[in-house]
This record gives C-alpha cells, structure tokens and sequence, in this order.
C-alpha cells in the first residue's frame, strides 16, 4: 500500500494552534483525516499519554501506525509524504531557513511573550508584556516585508511553512486584543500584517479550523476559571 | 565559482560547534571567525544576526542564517554528500524530534542541574536524569544516533557527548555515568572519539577552566544573594 494511502489521524483540540498548524497542512494537501479530539482541561487521556509518551501533548499525527510528534515536524512530514503541490515548504534551502528561523522565533520568543500578556499582573506587568510582544509584531512585519517578495504572503502566491506557523496565532491574539483592550495588529502599526491576517484567515484550507474569536474567548475564561479552581459555568 | 562559506562563533559553544561538525561530515571548507561574546560581539554579528545577537551565524554566498539547528538543516540541504537525515521521511522526522528534545529538554535540564542553587539541586538532578534516560531510550542498540555514521541527533546532542563529562567534573556530580546510563556513555565516547569530530572540540583543559570558572562565579553570586 502507498504510504500516502494510509489511514491518517490527527489528536487535537479545536482550540490549539499547535493542532491547527497540522490540520492545515493535511487540508492544503486534500488528504482526509479523522479529528480524534482531546478534552485536556479534564485531563490528558490514556491515548494521548500513549502516543506521546516524551511530551503528552497535542497534536499528534497518526499516520498507519506511525505517530508524529512536535506541530512544524509534522508540517515537514506533511510535506514530505504528500509532495504534490501546493508544497508547503519552499523548494530553496535558503528560503526554508528563513522561513524555520521565524518559525522557532515565533514559538521560542513570540508566543510567550503574547501568553505573557494574559498572565500578566497589575498594569505596569500588563504594559511592560505588551511592549516586548509588540517589538516582536515589529521584527514580524519587517520579515513578512522582506519574505513576500511583493506576493501576498510569507510562502508567496500561496499559504506556506511560515504563514502556518505564524497564522495559526490570530485565535489567541485575538482574544488577547479582546480582553486587554489593545489593538495589537493595527494599521498604523503593522498595515501589511494586518492584510495578511484576513487574507490567511479566508483561507480555503484555514477558515474551517481557525476557531471563532468569540469562542475561544469563552473557553479562555473556563480555563482560566479552572485555572483558580472555580466551579465551571453551567454550558 | 569560489563560494564563501563563514561561521562567526565562540570557541567553548556546543552550538557553533555543531555548524562547523555538519560542515565537517559535508566536506565543506569555511572561514572560522571567532566572536568575543562576552565583551565585544562585532559589528558584523549584530548585522547578520539582529533578533537573538548570537552566535552561531552562518554565511553563505552573502546570505547569513542564525539558529544552530536551522543552519545544520540548511547545510544538509546545500550540500548533498554524507546525508545527515535519514531520507525516510517519518525517520526524518523522528531525528528532527529528538534534535529538538534534546535543544528544548536535555540542554537547560543540564545546565541547571549544574548550576542550580543547593536546594533546588536535588530536583534539577532528578529531571536532567529523567531527560538522559529518555534521550538514550532513542539509541536503541545503535551505534550513532544517526545509525552507523553521525547524524542530526549525534550533532544536537554534542553537548552531552563531550562538554557534559567536563561541565560534571567542574560541578562536582555525576550526572552521566557508564552506571546510570551505559548506553548513552558508550555512545558519549563513541562520539567524542570519531574522527570527523575530536578534530572540532574544544581543548578539554580551556574548557574545564572556563566550566570551573563559571560555577564558582554562579556560587559567588548564590553566597552574595544570601548574606
């Protein structure tokens, strides 16, 4: 059998953006899979702890048998077992470096620094989360000038690598706009990431797994109700 | 064509280290220009690497790439010969996740392990050991991680296979020891003494040295903090 004729799952939750980054490669490549959804707020379940064993999180790619850990190495691994167009990754070895550069940027600094934002105390907390996460969006929207090469995003005339890492964040940065009351992504402030915000968004392969703000919103304060260990609302 | 090829890094850094290995195994001829970190990080460094200002940066032709594991990629990329990834793509990826393991997991569980203040020491211990023995899990009876030759796991985890017996002995523990962890020692050894590497380590004495002096200076801040 093909390898790319196996059966091929994805364990997630609607909510990650970690998962989403998967989900959007598998849909950009037309390949079906089944969404085997974990509750983690009630808990990791023996499926999870069993097939990721070193990390025990989302998501997980169940491709046959094998099972693949880590959003950007299943990304690669999409790409890799489906290379039919659209590719994800860029064919130049110097355009996918960059492209993983932003994208280990994105994850090892950038993020937390937007969690950051959330988690902050107090206002002086507050603003100073906002400044870092805000230089961040500045080095962004200079390196999404300097990778589009005048296309409509990081990969060019269509979604790549880097879109996915970096879009699969507008859920999160939305709510976060929402509950702190700051526009982070503005026009004044970043005019060409903005754009490609809705662009990404409308995406055929993103729209229909990028959650709804609103959601995602209601689902941050029954985690962060947990978190302080109130008794959840009654949905 | 004469093509330029440049690595700006630090001589003690497992992670510039790691370029020059990959460029090692590759064949690949280069330019070494060390970087004072500490005081001085040059001009160019700032230029080639303005987000993280660190080292290593790699050069190519002109276009400068940042990110040790990001530079290993792109030089197993560029240059074809002696393959540092499996071509399978699940191997692939499976080398890919325990490279980043052992960059997100192993590395600051060492590091702390060795500096970590006295009452926290035992816990860091207990979680460094936790990472090594789930790192050596991934040899598997192999010679390499990467099989019979150096692959992406074996240069990631350069720290663990040279500099962490030294960083132990300038810590005075014993984190890495053929008891606890035989395989991965064996492998340790296995890797510091190939060929294609002991040529690009840093001197032991210099190294020791420079370990002994930071773990003093770490303590003299801990015994400052607490008077």
């Amino acid at each position: 059998m093909e390898k790319s004729d196996l059966k091929v799952k994805v364990l997630g939750t609607w909510s990650s953006p970690f998962v989403m980054r998967a989900r959007i490669a598998l849909n950009m490549k037309s390949v079906n899979y089944e969404f085997l959804q974990e509750r983690l707020w009630e808990g990791k379940s023996e499926r999870l702890l069993k097939s990721n064993p070193v990390h025990k999180k989302v998501p997980v790619l169940i491709h046959g048998d094998k099972l693949i850990c880590e959003s950007l190495i299943i990304v690669e691994y999409i790409d890799e077992v489906w290379p039919s167009a659209p590719s994800i990754l860029h064919s130049d070895p110097n355009e996918r470096a960059i492209a993983r550069f932003w994208a280990a940027y994105l994850d090892d600094k950038w993020f937390p620094s937007m969690r950051s934002i959330g988690f902050a105390r107090g206002e002086d907390e507050k603003k100073a989360a906002i400044a870092e996460f805000e230089k961040g969006l500045v080095l962004l929207e200079k390196a999404f000038g300097n990778c589009r090469k005048g296309k409509p995003f990081f990969g060019g005339d269509q979604i790549g690598y880097l879109d996915i890492a970096f879009g699969c964040f507008l859920g999160w940065l939305r709510v976060t706009e929402t509950t702190s009351g700051i526009k982070l992504l503005s026009e004044a402030k970043t005019p060409a990431l903005i754009n490609w915000a809705h662009r990404f968004c409308s995406d055929a392969a993103v729209k229909d797994v990028m959650p709804d703000t609103e959601k995602l919103a209601e689902f941050a304060k029954m985690i962060a109700s947990k978190r302080r260990g109130e008794a959840p609302p009654k949905s | 064509m004469a093509e330029e090829v440049k690595v700006f890094g630090t001589w003690g850094s497992p992670f510039s280290r790691r370029v020059e290995l990959a460029l090692k195994i590759k064949g690949v001829k280069y330019e070494y220009i060390e970087e004072d970190v500490y005081g001085n990080k040059s001009p160019l460094l700032l230029k080639y690497n303005p987000v993280h200002k660190k080292v290593p940066v790699f050069l190519h032709n002109g276009k400068p790439i940042a990110e040790s594991l990001v530079i290993v990629e792109y030089i197993e990329e560029t240059w074809k010969g002696n393959p540092i990834l499996p071509e399978d793509p699940y191997e692939k990826a499976m080398a890919r996740f325990w490279a980043k393991f052992v960059d997100e997991k192993c590395l600051p569980a060492l590091w702390k392990a060795g500096s970590s203040p006295e009452n926290e020491r035992a816990k860091a211990v207990e979680e460094a050991c936790e990472c090594l023995k789930t790192l050596e899990s991934a040899l598997n009876g192999k010679r390499f991680f990467g099989g019979d030759t150096v692959g992406l796991v074996d240069i990631a985890a350069n720290f663990i296979g040279y500099w962490l017996r030294l960083f132990q002995e300038a810590a005075g523990h014993d984190l890495l020891s053929a008891e606890k962890f035989p395989a991965l020692f064996k492998w340790s050894d296995e890797f510091s003494s190939c060929s294609v590497v002991k040529d690009s380590l840093p001197p032991k004495d210099k190294l020791l040295a420079y370990f002994k002096a930071h773990i003093a200076g770490t303590k003299a801040a801990e015994t400052n903090a607490s008077n």
